[in-house]
């Protein structure tokens, strides 16, 4: 399990976490809430590695893992899918999908068993599967980022704003799917801009404000207690 | 017709040599976005090496191949000495790092060796002709031609069919995101330093084949052919270096043709303007490759 404990993060002069805490347990699905410039992202980012702490703990499974690089990370099975649809634009859709399989590399009967998997889950992707991944639409980017994420077989998945700019048809499939990992057991760190369809999945919540935690229980305390229109709009 | 095979040769020779050294700067350029100013030496490694190896009754290929390890292992030290320690810290330090190990290694061979160019074994072939289309045309051309196609296509198969050479390309654009998938940073920066040094050493053998010997300052022509060629094609492309390559080969070779004897002198100068003017057409060079990410 995914444990938080007084985080903070830091660029430069600004600071964007501000003494975070929270915990996700095993197989549980929490999902972080806030407005634009919340601290979401910082939070996620800090916990796969790709930034430092600038204070704080991050343990997984009991383990202190603050400011472990962000390949350790991956190896101890978490894996990230951040928000800004980091696609390797020159590399085909298949060889995207090879690089989420790396650390797996050698079981190659498993890793093309998944591949397919991921075809069958987005068959977008399976007819592009020779394209450059830069020449994606934004949707299809989006789809390749989360399967090549879910390529390594993680025990933990960071999900920041998987249904960012994705048609409602394709963000039902977004959710439908996140249900379906969660049934298998998965740990999941939910960050969305959705928050009713967030708080439909989620076994329980957290609402970030300003860098700090402004509060959390379950989906459907927070749902009901909060005012949802007025977290995104920064209140 | 003679003079087009011999001009078609001399450039495929040439740019076959400089397409090769662009290639080696470019990759390690490609994912720390830092020029490794130490990138001449290892060309100078390989020369001492194959001039130190020269007395031993060995075949000439087992000399070139432990040149080639050299040039390796002294790419390797690039990154453990000038590139690792201060890599995180700051791009400037990296720049000094990497200028003050060239200098180290360029002392140690005026100290150790001598600031006078050095022979070095060459096999026999190196200094045969052949005839094509009736011209004598040297051997070494047609060694490097060779030996540029096999290593073009060598390096093309590793970036698009190894999961090493695809990690590679990964880091290059978006580093951070290739080790949120699992891809070791350093094995992927030893690797690109390791190949640098594996281009650097066959093409410092080729290089040195053309004038016969080795001196301390031999490195600095190659590492600034190799980073125009980067500049004409495109910092962030290796199709871009192999394209300079060839390009910078071609603008120098018919200066070699069409400048008379008084001019030829003032060849860098030439070609320079020639630069100058495609950069101005294209500043970015001629390909501009994935829009990379940040420096890690
Ligand atoms: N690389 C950076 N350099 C400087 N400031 C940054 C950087 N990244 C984020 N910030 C700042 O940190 C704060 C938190 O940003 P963060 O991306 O974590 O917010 P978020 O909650 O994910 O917002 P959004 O909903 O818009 O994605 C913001 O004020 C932002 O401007
Ligand atoms: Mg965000």
């Amino acid at each position: 399990m995914i444990e938080v404990k007084d985080l903070y993060v830091s660029y430069g002069a600004v600071q964007a976490v501000r003494g975070v805490s929270f915990t996700v347990a095993d197989g549980e699905l929490v999902t972080l809430l806030g407005a634009n410039g919340a601290g979401k992202s910082s939070s996620i980012l800090c916990v796969a590695g790709a930034i430092k702490a600038a204070s704080g703990q991050v343990m997984l499974d009991g383990e202190d893992v603050t400011s472990a690089n962000p390949e350790a990370m991956l190896r101890k099975g978490m894996a990230t899918v951040p928000e800004t649809r980091d696609v390797f634009p020159d590399l085909t859709v298949d060889q995207n999908l090879t690089l989420g399989a790396y650390v797996r590399r050698g079981d190659r009967k498993g890793v093309s068993e998944d591949r397919e998997r991921m075809f069958d889950m987005f068959p977008r992707l399976a007819e592009r599967r020779e394209q450059a991944a830069g020449t994606l639409s934004g949707g299809e980017q989006q789809m390749l980022v989360i399967a090549r994420a879910l390529m390594s077989r993680p025990r933990v998945l960071l999900l920041d704003e998987p249904s960012l700019g994705l048609a409602p048809a394709i963000v039902d499939k977004i959710f439908e799917m996140i249900a379906e990992l969660k049934a298998q057991k998965l740990t999941i760190l939910l960050v969305e801009q959705n928050a009713r369809k967030a708080l439909q999945v989620a076994d329980r919540a957290y609402v970030l404000r300003l860098g700090e935690i402004a509060g959390s229980g379950t989906g459907q305390e927070i749902a009901g207690s909060t005012d949802l229109d007025a977290l995104y709009l920064g209140g | 017709m003679d003079f087009a095979i011999q001009f078609i040769i001399n450039v495929l020779s040439l740019g076959g040599a400089y397409a090769l050294m662009a290639l080696g700067l470019v990759l390690v350029y490609g994912i720390l976005k830092l020029v490794n100013f130490a990138y001449g030496e290892l060309i100078m490694v390989a020369g001492y090496t194959l001039h130190l190896v020269g007395g031993s009754p060995l075949p000439w290929l087992v000399m070139a191949l432990v040149a080639v390890v050299m040039a390796m292992v002294a790419g390797l030290a690039t990154d453990y000495v000038a590139f690792r320690p201060v890599r995180a810290k700051s791009v400037t330090a990296v720049l000094i790092t990497s200028f003050a190990f060239s200098t180290l290694l360029q002392n140690g061979a005026l100290l150790f060796i001598s600031p006078r160019p050095r022979s070095v074994p060459l096999p026999e072939i190196f200094s045969q002709s052949v005839m094509i289309g009736g011209i004598p045309t040297p051997m070494r051309d047609i060694i490097t031609i060779i030996a540029a196609v096999v290593l073009l296509g060598l390096f093309a198969w590793l970036m698009q069919k190894t999961v090493l050479g695809i990690a590679m390309r990964a880091a290059a654009t978006n580093f951070t995101m290739a080790r949120m998938l699992g891809v070791p940073a350093n094995l992927i920066i030893s690797s690109a330093f390791a190949i640098s040094g594996f281009l650097a050493g066959v093409v410092g053998i080729l290089w040195i084949g053309r004038i016969g010997t080795v001196a301390p300052g031999i490195g600095l022509e190659p590492l600034l052919i190799a980073f125009i060629a980067c500049v004409i094609g495109g910092m962030r492309s290796l199709q871009g270096a192999v394209l300079g390559g060839f390009i910078l080969a071609f603008i120098d070779t018919t200066l070699n043709y069409t400048l008379s004897q008084d001019l030829l002198k003032f060849r860098d100068a030439f070609t320079f303007s020639l630069v100058i003017l495609i950069l101005l057409w294209r500043p970015d060079g001629l390909i501009k490759g994935p829009a990379s990410g940040q420096r890690t």
